[in-house]
């Protein structure tokens, strides 16, 4: 065949557009899935927990919790998998602490969980992305499907909101909740702002089991909703904001 | 040549070695796997019909799955909307052992048959009434 340089690359360079064009057409499958109807959406979920109105020592956020999200229990504090749990306020907010801190504060934990960070410094480590910040709504979450235990976002995670399945947890769960799975060894998990009951148009299980009302969650974004009134109402703080990490748990003490 | 005999006993090993599974399995009769879609959740269906064309489900279940895994964990999506429109929710344990509520006897019978070992159920809970 006879075909000068010239008609070669005019020929390859337009077979090149053809095979950029081609998926672009056949690009059907992605409008197969949608999302479901009753879920709850914002532009920016944050939690406000109000410390004052928490009786400390309750524990039926973190039962409520660990039961709809089949955490483990290990029985011992080295193995320990933790989602949302009680921390000295001293470790909580390091530097806040002084002598004269009122009693109160001394004794009473503060409720923490993940802070679902702006700038989260586990998303920036996860070598597989199996930890991403959601696009649409700022929430840091797993993809247990994908994590492979290397445990830098561990490493990487101010808050000590990630813990490390050592063991096999199936047989550390009380009562296994079949709507939620359960993590096998060697897999790192976390609080999700329970992301699995927002699609179904239910509120956190924290913030549904607290008696004492300590906890609201809503649309940051959004001036009206109950968390931005708090905000305007109370002064708040985060936990070690100083780290640039941008904590989306806001906290009235 | 030299060793000419060793080679040639050598070689001859080897194609017995080779050529094993066709001699050992010649005249035998594996019994493919009975699969069950007797269960009291499909015999209440009017229409007894998967999600998909059973042809498409048979071969490219693996892949539909896999693609409800990324679309519901990456992209928030939970709807899968089939072929005529109909809406199903993405959920292995509740919308596909929803009906197939005999795992045992479904996924288990087909998937040691021809020896393969999905990892799904290490996570994921398979609902009372069928298997744990």
């Amino acid at each position: 065949m006879n075909c000068s340089r010239r008609s070669f690359l005019k020929y390859a360079g337009l077979s090149l557009i053809g095979m950029g064009v081609k998926p672009a057409l056949a690009g059907d499958e992605a409008s197969r899935f949608t999302r479901s109807p009753e879920e709850l959406m914002a532009k920016r979920w944050a939690m406000v927990i109000n410390s004052r109105k928490c009786p400390g020592g309750c524990k039926e956020c973190i039962d409520a919790c660990h039961r709809v999200h089949n955490v483990p229990n290990f029985g011992n504090s080295k193995d320990e998998i933790k989602w949302i749990w009680n921390e000295p306020f001293r470790d909580a907010f390091p530097g806040q602490e002084h002598a004269y801190l009122q009693e109160d504060f001394k004794k009473k934990p503060v409720i923490v969980l993940c802070n679902h960070c702006d700038n989260p410094p586990c998303v920036r480590v996860c070598p597989t992305k199996a930890t991403f910040k959601r696009k649409e709504d700022g929430i840091v979450v797993m993809d247990y499907h994908r994590c492979i235990g290397c445990r830098f976002c561990v490493a990487g995670c101010p808050y000590g909101a990630r813990s490390m399945n050592f063991r096999d947890p199936r047989s550390f769960i009380k009562e296994i909740n079949p709507d939620f799975p359960t993590r096998t060894k060697g897999v790192v998990e976390k609080c999700n702002f329970c992301e699995e009951r927002l699609s179904r148009g239910l509120l956190p299980a924290c913030v549904v089991a607290c008696r004492e009302k300590a906890m609201v969650f809503g649309d940051l974004e959004s001036p009206q909703s109950e968390v931005r009134k708090l905000l305007q109402a109370h002064f708040t703080i985060r936990r070690k904001p100083e780290l640039g990490t941008n904590p989306q748990v806001y906290y009235i003490v | 040549m030299y060793d000419k005999g060793k080679i040639a006993a050598g070689i001859l090993i080897f194609l017995a070695l080779v050529t094993f599974p066709f001699w050992y399995g010649k005249g035998r009769t594996a019994t493919p796997p009975s699969i069950s879609l007797d269960t009291p959740e499909i015999r209440k269906l009017a229409v007894k019909e998967c999600i998909e064309p059973t042809p498409y489900m048979r071969a490219n279940h693996m892949e539909l799955v896999k693609s409800w895994r990324e679309a519901v964990v990456r992209e928030e999506n939970r709807v899968y909307v089939n072929r005529e429109g109909k809406k199903y929710s993405m959920s292995l344990s509740q919308t596909c052992l929803g009906c197939h509520s005999n795992k045992e006897r479904f996924c288990d019978a087909c998937h040691s048959y021809s020896g393969v070992k999905p990892n799904c159920w290490d996570c994921h809970v398979v609902p009372k009434g069928g298997s744990l």
